[in-house]
């Protein structure tokens, strides 16, 4: 099976530098190196966000609230920065995760303990968050001149050649592959969504593992909008709207299965790059950044077709886990 | 959900079971009646400009073309698949309509592009789920990227306008007094979902499918051929909505109907439909589409912004499909 993945990996690496070769016949200046750090500076929320989501589909849910997640607590923070500029920075960033962290397992609590669809779930506390938002800041923007130069600073400070940015995606990189292939934890992830039933007689309590996932997924999430609010330095309801199924499309392309189980680090971080690549050499190759959409799509259900195809197993239906209840 | 589906443990064999699920249904919608009931009187009483029969007319387009599609997707989700991609079919059409409006087509040669696109989507859809084989949520996400992308590929910041006179009455028209052309035809696509579902055997497979597509097939239900059927359906729904929906606000940008997707699938989910498959029905679904339109419309004339009004959804939706979830496990709990 690792044999499998790994060649999937591969693979998705193989067209992600197929593509910039392409690129790079007719605009070698896209492959410099200083670019293609960029690139991954500019994919870093993504990479994040995508390594989040990861965690909840390995045990067979889905989360749609990240992006309305990142939203309110970026924010919280943006708000509670124009308020108060005194409070330091890395404050903000520890509230700013434990605010995500508590969402997600808001998530968590009604997947776990109610029993409802993740997919309701998610579909409902989706709408919560954005209207939170609203109630909160009345509709009225956090722009630029309001923030602290240290808020806005941070990520972009450089550090050893890369934005701190880039460094935070790094890390978070670094901390999931342990988290995924090190910790008992992180076996659970698999054995949850690969075969519910078996997970329960084998000790693991499945609605305990998806709440961790969902808190996990909360706390990247709330990362996330710190991260988010400081680059572009503004904060409104809608910012990252339509987020979530970017997210979701990263994974997928990255080979991570929606009925749960299957997927890995590597891939979901490939996932991600793959989109931070299209989107930045649309308009180096000068083709309309409106193609962006289409051929996102194309690629999920190119990625789709390819995955089940080498996954094919009988009697997988990804909207029931009533057998996970038992 | 229903009642033989509760096959592992010990007490799989219904006994009563049967009766209590039935009146739990029926139960469900006297539910969403009385909260239709509630959120109207509320309404009137809060609001002298409620109670007027323009204004209840015009608040029936706050959810027309939503629900017209809800009735399909109720039907599909019944089945165990769904469809992300409806608004974006929304979008795809209402460009391709204004393509050909370019082209110097009528009224008739618009709405005949409007069903089209709609109908090729669906199956585009129900060909990857169906032949191909592949997970509705994720294709359907996919396919949501790619006409909408599409549409913006057209479009990119630009709109079409300048639609025709008699093509707006699909959007704008009335066909009696303040009953609208939308209302009229909403009604007559409910009684046809509902008849559908309920009174024909196209409709048993469909819940038989939904509840097991494994036995379904071994009782020789045609399961591919009959989710096609759904996506065309839902397809072709979406296609109508287009026309209504452009007609009404007589343009098309690529960004028409963004987000209707989770607006369509909440309005079905607190109708009753069990997300899971298997259960729910028209009825219901109609009326949560009433309340969702009577909600937006009272909050409306409140001064309160829509986004607030989400919030209030977003709690019914979890309460809603929480509280018999809650109950039924602490039913379990204690019985165990």
């Amino acid at each position: 099976m690792s044999k499998l993945l790994k060649s999937r990996e591969l693979l998705l690496a193989a067209v992600i530098a197929l593509l910039l070769a392409v690129i790079a016949w007719r605009f070698p200046g896209f492959v410099r190196p200083r670019n293609l750090a960029n690139v991954f500076n500019d994919t870093s929320i993504l990479i994040i966000l995508a390594l989040g989501q990861m965690m909840v589909i390995l045990t067979r849910c889905i989360d749609l609230s990240m992006a309305a997640n990142l939203a309110l607590t970026g924010m919280t923070v943006a708000m509670l920065n124009a308020a108060m500029p005194g409070i330091p920075v890395p404050l903000l960033i520890a509230l700013g995760v434990l605010l995500g962290a508590a969402l997600g397992a808001f998530n968590g609590i009604l997947v776990w303990k109610v029993e409802i669809p993740p997919i309701v779930v998610t579909l409902g506390t989706l709408t919560i968050f954005r209207g939170i938002i609203f109630v909160m800041s009345g509709g009225a923007w956090i722009n630029a001149h309001q923030m602290s130069a240290a808020f806005k600073a941070f990520p972009r400070t450089p550090l050893l050649a890369l934005p701190v940015l880039s460094w935070v995606a790094l890390f978070v990189v670094a901390l999931m592959a342990v988290v995924i292939t090190r910790t008992p934890l992180g076996r659970a992830f698999y054995a949850v969504g690969g075969n519910p039933t078996a997970a329960v007689y084998t000790g693991i309590d499945v609605g305990r593992t998806r709440f961790a996932a969902f808190t996990f997924a909360g706390a990247l999430a709330g990362l996330s909008g710190y991260l988010w609010v400081s680059r572009y330095a503004v904060a409104y309801v809608d910012i990252a709207g339509g987020f979530e199924l970017d997210i979701i499309a990263a994974c997928v392309i990255g080979g991570i299965s929606i009925a749960g189980g299957i997927g890995s680090v590597g891939g979901a971080v490939l996932g991600a790059l793959f989109f931070g690549v299209v989107k930045n050499a649309l308009p180096v190759i000068n083709i309309s950044p409106f193609w962006q959409l289409a051929i996102s799509g194309g690629a999920i259900i190119l990625a789709v077709a390819f995955n089940a195809r080498a996954e094919r197993r009988q009697g997988r239906l990804i909207l029931r886990n009533r057998e996970a209840a038992a | 959900m229903n009642a033989p589906s509760t096959g592992s443990g010990p007490r799989a064999i219904p006994d009563r079971l049967e009766g209590r699920w039935t009146s739990l249904f029926k139960s469900w919608e006297t539910l969403l009646i009385a909260v239709a009931i509630v959120v109207f009187v509320v309404n009137a009483l809060s609001s002298p400009y409620f109670l007027n029969a323009w204004n209840l007319s015009d608040a029936t387009f706050n959810f027309t073309e939503k629900a017209m599609i809800a009735m399909a997707m109720a039907l599909l989700i019944i089945s165990g698949e769904i469809d992300l991609s409806v608004a974006a079919i929304i979008a795809l059409a209402s460009t391709a309509m204004g393509v050909a409006l370019q082209y110097g087509a009528g009224t008739p040669e618009l709405v005949l592009t409007g069903l089209l696109v709609g109908l090729l989507c669906g199956a585009f859809n129900g060909w990857l789920v169906t032949g191909l084989g592949l997970p509705s949520i994720v294709v359907t996400i996919g396919t949501m990227s790619l006409f909408r992308g599409i549409a913006y590929i057209i479009l990119g910041d630009q709109a079409f306008t300048g639609y025709p006179p008699s093509f707006a009455w699909f959007g704008q028209g009335y066909v009696w007094w303040v009953i609208s052309f939308e209302l009229v035809l909403f009604a007559a696509i409910a009684l046809f979902f509902g008849i559908l579902l309920h009174w024909t055997s196209f409709g048993r497979t469909v819940y038989a499918i939904g509840n097991n597509p494994v036995g379904a097939l071994f009782s020789g239900v045609r399961v591919g051929r009959t989710k096609f059927i759904l996506f065309l359906m839902t397809g072709l729904m979406s296609g109508i909505a287009a026309i209504c929906l452009t007609a009404r606000l007589g343009s098309t940008r690529p960004s028409i109907a963004f987000g209707w997707e989770l607006e369509v699938v909440t309005m079905v989910v607190l109708g009753g439909v069990s997300i899971l498959g298997g259960s729910g029905g028209i009825p219901g679904v109609v009326i949560a589409a009433i309340i969702m339109g009577l909600v937006t419309f009272g909050f409306g004339l409140a001064n309160v912004p829509g986004i607030v009004m989400s919030i209030f959804v977003g709690l019914l939706l979890i309460t809603v499909i929480g509280a018999p979830m809650l109950w039924r496990r602490l039913k379990r709990e204690h019985s165990a």
